[in-house]
C-alpha cells in the first residue's frame, strides 16, 4: 500500500469513505511516523495516542453502520497548543500552564471532532503565540524539515512542522501578527488567517484580542479549504464572531484549480519590496507575479503607503492587549503557583509566579504593553498606533477598489537559522513585515509555496490577501497558482524535502 | 521621546507584577529602548484628524439570549487551582495583619 502519510487530506477522507483502508490504520501510520521522526523534529509537545485511535474507531464504527461520513472524517490533524482540549493538556508553550488540563474544549477542538477529524495531539509554539521562530517555547524550539538546524517559523512552528514533515497532514493554527502565514512560507506549506471573527476564538487562549485569529495549514489548497469550512462560522461563546454566512472556500478552491483566475485583477504591493528582502525570495515572488499574468489575471501596481508604519504599530497594539490579556495568570485559579510559604502575600505570589513561569520574550511583551498604555505615555504610543491602523485600513480599502487581491511574499526571507535572531527582538520582528497589516485591518489572507530560493534551497511563500468576508478569493487564486506551479515543477514542492 | 532606564524598567516590572532579577534589568532596559525607539515612529503619521481604530469589527454590545445551560461544575472549574478548601480557590493572604 502506498504511504498513506504522503496523501493530502482530501484523498485520506476519499480512501477511507472508499473502504480502501480503515481510519485507525492511517492514525497509526501517522503516530508510527511522529514515532520516527519527530525526536528530531520537535514538532508536538504532547502525542494523545489513545485519544487519536478512539476517534478513528468511531470513525470506522460509523462507516460500518453505514452511517455518511463527512469530507474530512477520519484524517489526521496536530493541533496548536493554543486551542483547550478537555481532559488533553493545553501549555501554550508556557511554564505557567505546564501540567494543566483544560476542562472544556475549544469551539475549533470541538468543531474538529464534529467533523470526525482525528487530533493527534498539540504541537510546540512560541511561548502564548509570541514569535516568529518557535524558539520562544519554554519545551524547546522545533526544527524545520528542510534543515533541522533553521527555524520552522512561528509562533505555529510545530503546526507547519508537522505538516511539511509528513506527521500529520492537516493542522491548525494561530494567526496575530502572521504566525500562521510565516510558518508555512518557511516550510512550503499552505497556511490561511481567514477573515477577522471568521473562526470562533473561545476556547484559544488570549494573546492580543483584537487581532488573533484561528486558521488552517495543510499540504494543498483543496485540503487547507477543507479545513476552514469545518472550523468557520459563527460562535455564540465568541462576541466577536461574524454572524453570516461561511464564505464558500471549498467551492472556490476547485474553480480555482481549474484555472479561475481569468479577469482577475491581482495588486502587487509597492511596499513590501527593497531594503532587507533577500534576493531569490524577491526572485520567485516575481515569477509567481508573472505566473499570475500568464493565467489570465491583471496585474496592477498598488501603493501603500501607511504599511511602512504597520510593524511600528503592531509592536504597540499587541503588547498593550497581551498586558491585559496575560493578567489572568495570577498563580490563584490555574497553572503554576510559586513562593506560596504561608508569609508572603498573594500579590508577592503573583510575581514570584509570572517571574518563574513567563519567558523573556512574554516579559519583554508584557512590560511594553504597560509603558504603552501607561499615563503619560498612552497618546503618544497606543493612541497613535491606533490611528495607524485606521491609516492602514484605509489603504486597504483603496487598494481593494480598484483589485481583487492583493500579493506579497510572505516573508522577507527564508528560515534563518536557530539562535541567530533569539537575543535580538528587532531583527525577529522584521519576519512579519508583510503579514502583520492584514492583521491590523482584519482581512484574510493566505501563504503558499512559489519554489525555492536559488542561494539557499529553501522555501518561498507567496501572499494573497483579500477583503474580509472575501476569503474564498485566497483559495481561487492561491488553488491556480498551485496547480500551475505543480504543472512547472511535476511535483508538490514538498517532495523535494530532504528525508528525515 | 525620551529612552527607558533601568529605573523605569524596575517600575513597570512591578505594576506588571513581574519580580525581575536585577541583571534581568539590564538586559530589558537595553532591549526595550531599542524597541520604543523603533515603535515611536507612529507618532510621525498619526495626525489629530485620523480617528483611532480599536477593532476589525465594528460591533457594540453584542447579546445573546439569556438561556440557562450547562456549565462546569465547581469540581471542573477548581481542577487546575493551585490550592483549595471547601469548593472554593484557596489564595494567599491578600490583606495585611492588622
Amino acid at each position: 500500500m502506498a504511504d498513506l502519510t504522503r496523501l493530502t487530506a482530501a484523498e485520506t477522507a476519499a480512501r477511507i469513505a472508499a473502504g480502501d483502508v480503515t481510519a485507525v490504520e492511517v492514525a497509526e501510520a501517522h503516530l508510527a511516523r511522529i514515532e520516527a521522526v519527530d525526536e528530531k523534529v520537535h514538532a508536538f509537545l504532547h502525542v494523545d495516542r489513545e485519544g487519536a485511535l478512539a476517534a478513528a474507531r468511531r470513525v470506522d464504527e460509523k462507516r460500518e453502520r453505514g452511517e455518511k461520513l463527512g469530507p474530512l472524517a477520519g484524517v489526521p490533524l496536530a493541533l496548536k497548543d493554543i486551542f483547550t482540549t478537555e481532559g488533553v493538556p493545553t501549555t501554550v508553550g508556557s511554564k505557567i500552564l505546564e501540567g494543566w488540563i483544560p476542562p472544556y474544549d475549544a469551539t475549533v477542538t470541538r468543531r474538529l471532532k464534529e467533523a470526525d477529524v482525528v487530533i493527534l495531539g498539540k504541537t510546540n509554539m512560541d511561548e502564548f503565540a509570541m514569535g516568529s521562530s518557535t524558539e520562544n517555547s519554554a519545551y524547546g524550539p522545533t526544527g524545520n524539515p528542510w534543515d533541522l538546524t533553521r527555524i520552522p517559523g512561528g509562533s505555529g512552528g510545530g503546526s507547519s512542522a508537522a505538516l511539511a514533515s509528513f506527521q500529520a497532514p492537516l493542522a491548525i493554527g494561530t494567526d496575530t501578527g502572521g504566525s500562521i502565514r510565516q510558518p508555512a512560507a518557511v516550510t512550503a506549506t499552505v497556511g490561511v488567517k481567514p477573515t477577522y471573527g471568521g473562526v470562533s476564538r473561545y476556547g484559544m487562549v488570549a494573546f492580543s484580542s483584537s487581532l488573533d485569529q484561528g486558521g488552517p495549514c495543510a499540504r494543498t489548497v483543496l485540503d487547507a479549504a477543507l479545513l476552514h469550512e469545518a472550523i468557520a462560522g459563527h460562535d455564540a461563546m465568541d462576541s466577536t464572531s461574524i454572524d453570516a454566512a461561511v464564505p464558500q472556500v471549498v467551492a472556490a478552491a476547485r474553480e480555482g484549480r481549474e484555472g479561475g483566475v481569468g479577469g482577475m485583477r491581482v495588486g502587487v504591493v509597492k511596499e513590501f519590496a527593497g531594503e532587507g528582502y533577500q534576493a531569490g525570495v524577491m526572485q520567485r515572488f516575481e515569477e509567481s507575479v508573472e505566473l499570475l499574468r500568464e493565467l489570465g489575471a491583471e496585474i496592477v501596481e498598488i501603493s501603500c503607503p501607511s504599511f511602512t508604519k504597520a510593524l511600528a504599530a503592531y509592536y504597540l497594539i499587541a503588547p498593550s492587549e497581551c498586558s491585559s490579556n496575560l493578567a489572568r495568570f495570577d498563580a490563584m485559579r490555574y497553572g503554576l503557583r510559586v513562593g506560596d510559604d504561608g508569609t508572603r502575600s498573594a500579590e508577592d505570589v503573583t510575581a514570584l509566579t509570572r517571574e518563574a513561569g513567563f519567558g523573556d520574550e512574554v516579559k519583554r511583551r508584557v512590560m511594553l504593553g504597560t509603558y504603552a498604555l501607561s499615563s503619560g505615555y498612552y497618546d503618544a504610543y497606543y493612541g497613535s498606533a491606533q490611528k495607524v491602523r485606521t491609516l492602514i485600513t484605509r489603504d486597504f480599502e483603496r487598494a481593494f477598489e480598484s483589485v481583487d487581491v492583493l500579493v506579497s511574499p510572505t516573508t522577507p526571507t527564508t528560515a534563518f537559522p536557530i539562535g541567530e535572531r533569539a537575543d535580538d527582538p528587532m531583527a525577529m520582528y522584521l519576519a512579519d513585515l508583510c503579514t502583520i497589516p492584514s492583521n491590523l485591518a482584519g482581512n484574510a489572507a493566505m501563504s503558499l509555496p512559489c519554489g525555492l530560493a536559488p542561494e539557499d534551497g529553501l522555501p518561498v511563500g507567496l501572499q494573497i490577501i483579500a477583503p474580509a468576508m472575501a476569503d474564498d478569493r485566497l483559495y481561487r487564486v492561491g488553488a491556480a497558482v498551485e496547480a500551475a506551479f505543480q504543472a512547472r515543477w511535476g511535483h508538490p514542492l514538498l517532495e523535494e524535502a530532504p528525508s528525515l | 521621546m525620551p529612552g527607558i532606564t533601568r529605573e523605569e524598567v524596575a517600575h513597570l516590572a512591578r505594576l506588571a507584577r513581574l519580580e525581575l532579577k536585577d541583571e534581568e534589568l539590564d538586559h530589558f532596559a537595553g532591549q526595550l529602548d531599542d524597541i520604543i525607539g523603533a515603535v515611536a515612529a507612529v507618532s510621525e503619521v498619526a495626525d489629530e484628524d485620523v480617528p483611532p481604530t480599536s477593532h476589525p469589527l465594528p460591533l457594540t454590545n453584542v447579546m445573546r439570549p439569556d438561556e440557562v445551560r450547562p456549565s462546569l461544575t465547581a469540581d471542573q472549574a477548581l481542577s487546575g487551582a493551585p490550592a483549595q478548601e471547601q469548593q472554593r480557590f484557596k489564595v494567599p493572604q491578600i490583606l495585611g495583619e492588622e
